[in-house]
């Protein structure tokens, strides 16, 4: 006899601190979930991995979302760029984003804002390249990249971490 | 004066910053509606075809389908999908559904059903009865006598010549090109060829319809023109146009792609029929071919010059398809004529332009507007010429290029499709943007190339552009501001912020003139119910046009602030002023009175609402101008161009916010790079695209970019708010140009065909080594 068809399933995790429990189907794409879950931070840009709209940081790295399924992170943290402010006080990368003009049309920015903050967590005083290589999954066709990467760079500057910081001058 | 300004030219935050960095719900897909269902549209496999027989029943008796539309259920209004000011002059070529598809893509069918999964299911249960037509992918073949007629049927109009596929004609002249050539000592005459460019807006095209709770249509939608759309879907749809309401969110980008009714009529139409909020929403893949591209142009370009460089006559003659339809077909190729020839100041120019229907997909508005092909012809030719003068293109560009105080006679007769009206330059940075960038880029030391070990050879290139701000006497937009208790000021505006920063820059300009801080401004824009009308956001017209319908409104609302102020100061208004929020005596006396105050006594005390409008537009179109300076490496074994340094120079007039128009050169440069490198579309031999996805068709990565230099030139524009002209269009056009022209200053090849691949690198090395022709 055929094994019944899972119509659907729950998962538990947690987004942006707050334990959550879904209801799934087997099939849900993360970022599907994640917007019918009213993140709507999470871009749907290409549905192919290709251009980095719909990251969040899981288990605090950059994924895209949509290329896994939801069933995929039970257990696991999911931070979305809704959870990055600490009430009305910005995240130092997004403070700098509108500081240095990085925000254009603003569709992007949620997933280079994550990807930026993965790395600053882990690279707090990170060069140019560095940078260049975390946004390098994000497609902006706004910016040119140049005020991104330049935000960045600011945001890393201004944590004042104990080592010297780099200058926040951008070559490209 | 501008030593004065507290708000115009200054780097403040765009003023919807805080929602875009932290996720807000603010764009077209950011809502749930009850019971709202997916839309999807059943593309057509061929690229010419009749539909003999279409069998929709098996899908419809699919569970969870609600609408099910093709060309039997739907009104037939010829119209054309640009998003222009009527009478568009664009050809009305189009139906929201037909009998004939004249592309791989075309709408053949639409549903509607109550998730994505089951309307995809849907559109593969349609069975369709194709009559399959010869098809044609080529201008010249489209052209030719016994070509396949691409709209034979007989109520489409504004077609220029149905027989032989051409959408449209374009013939201007001044002066005497022939009798210019014959007074010439040098002429040079080449072909250029310039690829299918796609917009790549990260938000693909997406449309959530439904009827409200008084039965009118209510279109959340990604738009840049949403006043047009409107009046567009009322036509097609037959409906009144004050049963239609569009609402344009927060925009992902449009760059002209969404200067286009493209999925507003099929998603009202489902809504329509199903009674339940429809969405439509292209994939990725459906973005690259059932939108929009750039016009791919094949052009001659002849020139001819005096020994001592001055320009006598030039001649430009385009062939150009507009794919399927005819979309912007006129009014983009009449750019690449009007807005590039007319940057050297020669006394004979003839512009010839035939827009010719292809079964390829179609082709629109896209920045740049036409003047990314011709400048990439014109200002490679200049540099070619130049070298065989021995003259420095630096210095070929300075004595020739136009100049304050030139009349740009070309314009007055190219037109939005008629027409048009002579342009004067009354204001002009261009000398200084050539200087300038020159500096930046070291174009001083640029040497000989020299070979390295590894067969890479470096260079350096440049080209001069111009553009227009608003389309003269055709542009018009309007705006209304009224005060609140706290002395704050809506401000409402048809202007459509696309993400291009129009909103933060028309608070800047209604702040200033009120002599308010920023936060006292609070915008509302395009939406067709509560914002006055704009014809949207295109042809680089936002900021001067938009933006001077905002002056113009806060002079007056100002006005009638200090006649309040006036009374409650004891004073007569000539003598008061606004700054900071306040009102005060200009006098040694130096009275005052707060915003807030004004705005309480007249409110509750006078019974007055401080309140008025103001439309605009400009008979010229101020050009702003810009030169690309780009350094290459070029490796001889590969052939692969390595973008090495881009310097632009730009002349804005005056920069209202100077951080986001840095913003605006530098994502025109990057897109203008892709165009001279990587980008193109690429069809099949039948029509189908075979590189719909962005591992496919590349655009530059952070890590694949260059090094960039932005360097604003700014002056003061007399016809622009606060001296400002426009911005987001114009560093585009002369990137391709100076790469193609460093190219040659490396190793000495002419690339002529956009994008330059480094297979066609190679191969013109080849040529040149065997003594081919260059």
């Amino acid at each position: 006899m055929k094994a019944p068809v899972l119509k659907t399933m729950e998962v538990r995790l947690t987004v942006n601190g707050q334990p959550q429990v879904w209801t799934i189907a087997p099939g849900d794409l993360l970022l599907d979930v994640l917007r019918r879950e009213g993140y709507f931070g999470v871009k749907r840009g290409c549905e192919n991995g290709e251009c980095g709209a719909c990251t969040i940081l899981l288990n605090d790295k950059p994924v895209n979302t949509c290329l896994m399924f939801a069933a995929q992170v039970e257990g696991c943290g999911i931070v979305t760029v809704e959870g990055l402010a600490d009430g009305a006080k910005l995240h130092p990368v997004q403070e700098a984003f509108l500081d240095h003009g990085a925000v254009q049309c603003g569709f992007c920015t949620p997933g280079m804002v994550l990807s930026a903050k993965a790395l600053l967590d882990k690279c707090p005083h990170p060069t140019e390249e560095q940078v260049r290589e975390a946004l390098g999954g994000h497609l902006c066709r706004c910016t040119g990249y140049r005020k991104p990467v330049e935000a960045v760079l600011a945001a890393a500057k201004k944590a004042k971490r104990p080592r010297a910081a780099k200058p926040a001058e951008v070559t490209r | 004066m501008s030593g004065m300004r507290t708000v115009v030219g200054k780097n403040v935050h765009r003023v919807d910053g805080v929602k875009l960095v932290t996720g807000g719900a603010a764009f077209t897909d950011d809502i749930h509606l009850p019971g709202m269902l997916y839309g999807k549209i059943l593309p057509s496999p061929h690229a010419h075809a009749r539909i003999r027989h279409i069998d929709t029943r098996k899908a419809k008796a699919l569970p969870g389908v609600h609408a099910l539309l093709t060309y039997q259920d739907v009104p037939r209004v010829p119209h054309t999908t640009a998003g222009q000011a009527w009478p568009e002059p664009s050809p009305y070529d189009t139906y929201l559904l037909d009998s004939k598809v004249r592309f791989v893509g075309d709408r053949v069918a639409a549903v509607a059903a109550e998730s994505r999964a089951i309307a995809e299911r849907a559109i593969r249960l349609i069975e369709v009865d194709y009559e399959v037509l010869p098809a044609v992918f080529e201008i010249e073949q489209a052209m030719a006598p016994g070509a396949p007629v691409i709209h034979d049927e007989p109520d489409s109009t504004k077609i220029f010549d149905r027989e032989h596929n051409i959408a449209g004609y374009i013939l201007r002249e001044i002066g005497d090109v022939e009798a210019g050539f014959r007074e010439s000592d040098l002429i040079v005459e080449r072909e250029f060829r310039t690829g299918r460019q796609q917009h790549c807006m990260l938000e693909p095209h997406v449309s959530i319809a439904w009827l409200d709770v008084n039965q009118r249509l209510v279109i959340r939608s990604s738009t840049q023109v949403p006043y047009h759309c409107r009046r567009q879907v009322a036509m097609i749809l037959e409906m009144p146009v004050s049963r239609v309401h569009v609402i344009k969110p927060r925009i992902g980008g449009g760059f002209g792609g969404k200067q286009e009714m493209l999925l507003e009529d099929i998603t009202g139409a489902l809504a329509v029929a199903s009674g339940r909020p429809v969405k439509i929403e292209y994939t990725r893949e459906e973005e690259f071919y059932m939108a929009r591209s750039r016009h791919p142009q094949i052009l001659r370009m002849k020139m001819g010059v005096k020994r001592d460089g001055t320009v006598i006559a030039s001649q430009l003659t385009v062939l150009a398809t507009t794919g399927a339809y005819g979309s912007h077909s006129t009014t983009v190729q009449g750019n690449t004529g009007s807005k590039v020839l007319p940057l050297y100041r020669a006394p004979h120019m003839r512009f010839e332009c035939h827009v010719v229907y292809t079964n390829c997909p179609v082709a629109g508005a896209f920045r740049g507007y036409g003047c990314p092909q011709g400048f990439f012809a014109q200002e490679t030719l200049v540099d070619e010429i130049a070298r065989e003068l021995g003259i420095d293109p630096v210095e070929f560009h300075q004595r020739n290029v136009i100049r304050l105080g030139d009349i740009d006679r070309l314009s007055a007769q190219l037109g939005e499709g008629k027409e048009g009206l002579p342009r004067v330059i009354r204001s002009c940075g261009l000398p200084q943007t050539i200087e300038r960038g020159a500096a930046a880029i070291g174009w001083d030391r640029r040497r000989k190339p020299a070979a390295n070990g590894n067969g890479c050879r470096r260079g350096m290139g440049m080209a001069c552009a111009m553009q227009g701000s608003g389309i003269a006497g055709i542009d018009w937009a309007s705006a209304f501001l009224k005060i609140n208790e706290d002395g704050s000021f809506f401000l409402q505006v048809g202007a459509s912020d696309v993400g291009a920063g129009a909103d933060t820059v028309l608070s800047q300009i209604a702040a200033e003139t009120l002599g308010v801080t920023l936060d006292k401004i609070v915008i509302t824009s395009g939406d067709t119910d509560t914002t006055p009308f704009d014809v949207g956001a295109y042809a680089s017209s936002t900021t001067i046009i938009s933006g001077g319908a905002v002056k113009k409104a806060a002079e007056k609302v100002r006005a009638q602030v200090l006649e309040v102020a006036s009374r409650m100061l004891d004073a007569p208004a000539e003598t008061l002023a606004c700054a900071n929020n306040e009102i005060f005596t200009t006098c040694a006396c130096r009275k005052s009175v707060t915003m807030t105050q004004v705005a309480m006594q007249a409110l509750y005390r006078e019974k007055t609402q401080i309140m008025d409008g103001a439309s605009h537009f400009n008979t010229d179109s101020p050009p702003p101008f810009c030169t690309t300076f780009a350094e290459v490496e070029v490796d001889t074994h590969t052939g692969r161009v390595r973008v090495l340094h881009l310097a632009t120079a730009a002349d804005p007039g005056t920069a209202i916010n100077p951080m986001q128009a840095e913003g605006q050169v530098e994502g025109a440069v990057t897109q203008g790079l892709g165009y001279a490198l990587t980008e193109e579309l690429v069809l099949d031999s039948a029509g189908r695209p075979l590189n719909p996805n962005f591992l496919d068709y590349k655009i530059f990565s952070a890590k694949d970019m260059p090094k960039l230099t932005t360097i604003l030139v700014e002056t003061e524009e007399p016809l622009g708010p606060y001296g400002a002209k426009s911005i987001s269009e114009v560093p585009i056009n002369g990137v391709a140009p100076a790469i193609a022209n460093a190219i040659f200053d490396a190793v000495g090849v002419r690339m002529r065909k956009l994008p330059i691949r480094p297979e066609d690198v190679l191969r013109a090395l080849g040529a040149k080594q065997n003594g081919g022709e260059q």
